[in-house]
């Protein structure tokens, strides 16, 4: 078992001027869970590979431990890696799969058998061991991905998005089953996913990427609770955070005729005169009373059972207009044409520059 | 041929595609007309039929005769089994049989190994496509036309005059006296099996490329990370991925090396001990008018076969339950 550290690692594929990864520094402790997570292309499956040593460093240092294994090829990294689609070798058994990498290091054959056993029994695999890949169900192949990687009692476990190919209630199940199995057998893991779902349940920490470029690594509360930007703040909680740019006013931020008060050297932080104020749909107050707030036209609520999601759009001065999520009750909410002003929960208001998209306030709280 | 004639042709053609359109279009009218009860199986003997009619007078029938004839001596009498006695006893015969076993354990095995090492070292190496087609063009070759380019390759010219052949001006280069390569028994039968190795491993070399695209970069992947160098990877991840392409590869180049006839009959025409069970078929049944005998060997060529084509299904069963 070993810490793992990216020392401003970046990956520039041939004939390409950017960068995938872009000198990411970030640092995994012994025995963490860290999730890799961000949208498509933003370079989490190519950090992932590179520290599995299927992907070129271009620049920085990639270290397992004290280990410096920038070019230290992958079979002597001492890691394993579940695949997206599982890669398992079809032609040969559960066990033989799961054994293979001890057989290929040497291990003698009742140790080897020992070992898969065990990992078997932990995963429920012992009836399908004589098995071939192909006799076997989505989920049941995960598990053998899983049991490959144990069996051989690596330093570090890498995932690469191994829940994309289970259905939904499957996915669930496998969620919360990987993460108490990493937990229980303390091995560090680097856990790659698109889904912030996911990233939010499993993760001891999370690492939001975009575009090659880290954007913030910090515990699950921490990302909820203190985006550092305006694509972290987007990116993280579902439905998403409303985000939309607001005029400053004495003391605070304008919603519709009502300012939320911000402290003043926030608002002298920010360039311009706007700001981009971001309020998650469950932290909103929605009220009926005209005036009180930012006002809003409900185009449609969701109902949920116990709670509500309602749709709507504010129009600004401008006559721009900006879509409104925000969770109402489930059984008492407004209806769809109606009219309702909406101000943030104290405490729970984000200000981001509207220019560099850069966080303004220090916790979510008002001045 | 005038230009008359040449519109006749055409004109002979088109009315010939015209009558086959209308009668399958007959005969796809008639088939949908069928009573109601029983109209699958009306259909299906009327689509089969064309088919097994064929079959039968293209392949069914003769495979009868020479059945037959391979138990019959030149007039037609039953014999039992005195041609296949002769096979098994004559010296010429029995070295007939011999060379087509070193050509059908050759030739496969070494073209299949040399392709499959081509199509490895290949991959993914820049200029891959015209690596390729270095080694497949002489798939484009007919046999004999091969032949002739490799007699001149063994083309023989006594000491002291110029050589034409490459392989005696080689040995003349390093001081050796010419040889009479074609006329060497036993080296000429394997000079022989070079010419079809040159042939069979662009095939062999082409369909295992393809299955090597194919296997999982994934799997590969995986496998280095499991601890395995490139050989190790090669033995349990490539060749288990590629199996089901490397037995249909070693069978089929099996069957044509086993049916092989032109190459020896361009090169020494079965003469110098290098005649196999094809070539000596032809020889018994057009040349020596011995049609008993031409019948046999065509029998024994047929049951060498056939253990190759059950194999291959067999192998091709078991890759379903993988994949």
């Amino acid at each position: 078992m070993a810490s793992v550290t990216f020392d401003k690692a970046t990956r520039l594929y041939p004939g390409s001027t950017k960068p995938a990864v872009d000198s990411i520094d970030l640092q995994v402790a012994d025995g963490e869970f860290l999730v890799l997570v961000g949208p498509s292309g933003c370079g989490k499956s190519t950090s992932l590979r590179m520290l599995a040593g299927l992907e070129e460093v271009n620049d920085g240092n990639i270290f397992i431990g004290d280990r410096n294994v920038t070019d230290v090829p992958p079979k002597d990294r001492d890691i394993a890696m579940v695949f997206q689609n599982y890669a398992l070798y079809p032609h040969m058994t559960v066990a033989e799969n799961m054994g293979f990498a001890l057989k290929i290091a040497g291990v003698n054959k009742d140790e080897r058998a020992e070992r898969v056993l065990e990992a078997a029994k932990l995963l429920d695999l012992e009836p399908y061991l004589s098995r071939k890949p192909k006799a076997l169900s989505g989920g049941q192949r995960q598990r053998v991905a899983m049991g490959r990687a144990i069996v051989r009692q690596p330093q570090v476990f890498l995932m690469d998005e191994p829940l994309s190919n289970l259905d939904a209630k499957l996915r669930v199940q496998t969620r919360t089953q990987i993460a108490s199995l990493q937990r229980r057998l303390g091995v560090t893991t680097v856990y790659v996913t698109h889904d912030q779902t996911e990233a939010l349940t499993m993760g001891d920490r999370i690492a939001v990427l975009k575009d090659g470029v880290l954007q913030q690594v910090g515990s699950p509360r921490d990302l909820y609770e203190k985006p550092q930007n305006v694509f972290v703040a987007g990116f993280i909680g579902s439905p998403a955070m409303n985000l939309f740019s607001s005029d400053m006013a004495d003391g605070g931020v304008k919603f519709g005729s009502s300012v939320v008060n911000l402290d003043r050297k926030f608002l002298q932080a920010a360039h311009g005169s706007k700001i981009t104020v971001g309020v998650r749909p469950e932290d909103v107050i929605v009220s009926t009373t005209p005036g009180d707030g930012l006002e809003i036209e409900v185009d449609l609520v969701e109902e949920l059972g116990a709670d509500g999601y309602l749709y709507g759009h504010a129009t600004t001065q401008g006559g721009e207009r900006t879509d409104i999520v925000a969770r109402v009750d489930g059984r008492l909410h407004p209806h769809a044409g109606e009219k309702v002003y909406l101000l943030p929960q104290p405490g729970h208001l984000h200000a981001f520059d509207a220019e560099t998209g850069v966080r303004l306030n220090d916790a979510a709280a008002i001045g | 041929m005038t230009t008359a004639d040449l519109i006749n042709k055409i004109v002979q053609v088109a009315a010939a595609l015209a009558i086959f359109a209308a009668v399958i279009g007959l005969i796809l009218f008639l088939i949908d007309k069928a009573p109601k009860r029983g109209r699958d199986g009306f259909q299906l003997v009327a689509f089969l039929a064309p088919a097994l009619l064929l079959l039968g007078i293209g392949l069914i029938y003769p495979a009868v005769r020479t059945s037959i004839a391979a138990f019959a001596d030149n007039t037609g009498n039953f014999i039992g089994l005195d041609n296949f006695v002769w096979m098994f006893t004559q010296p010429d015969a029995l070295r007939t049989l011999a060379n087509t076993v070193v050509w059908v354990v050759l030739v496969p095995l070494v073209s299949t190994i040399i392709g499959l090492a081509y199509a490895v070292f290949i991959d993914k190496a820049r200029g891959e496509r015209i690596f390729k087609a270095l080694v497949f063009m002489p798939m484009a070759i007919s046999f004999v036309g091969a032949s002739i380019i490799w007699r001149f390759v063994y083309e023989y010219r006594p000491e002291g005059r110029e050589q034409i052949g490459a392989l005696n001006q080689i040995l003349v280069w390093f001081g050796a006296e010419p040889v009479l390569w074609l006329q060497s028994d036993p080296i000429n039968t394997l000079l022989l099996i070079v010419v079809m190795i040159w042939v069979q491993t662009g095939f062999a070399m082409v369909v295992l490329s393809a299955a090597i695209k194919g296997v999982p970069t994934e799997q590969l992947e995986a496998a280095q990370l499991d601890g395995t160098n490139a050989w190790q990877r090669f033995r349990n991840v490539t060749v288990p991925g590629i199996r089901g392409s490397l037995v249909v590869v070693v069978t089929t180049i099996s069957i044509a090396t086993l049916k092989v006839f032109d190459i020896v009959q361009t090169m020494t025409a079965g003469n110098f001990g290098t005649s196999v069970v094809a070539n000596e078929m032809y020889n018994q049944a057009f040349r020596s008018q011995a049609p008993g005998r031409g019948s046999a060997l065509a029998l024994i060529l047929f049951i060498m076969v056939l253990p190759i084509v059950i194999y291959n299904v067999r192998i091709l069963r078991q890759q379903r339950e993988i994949r």
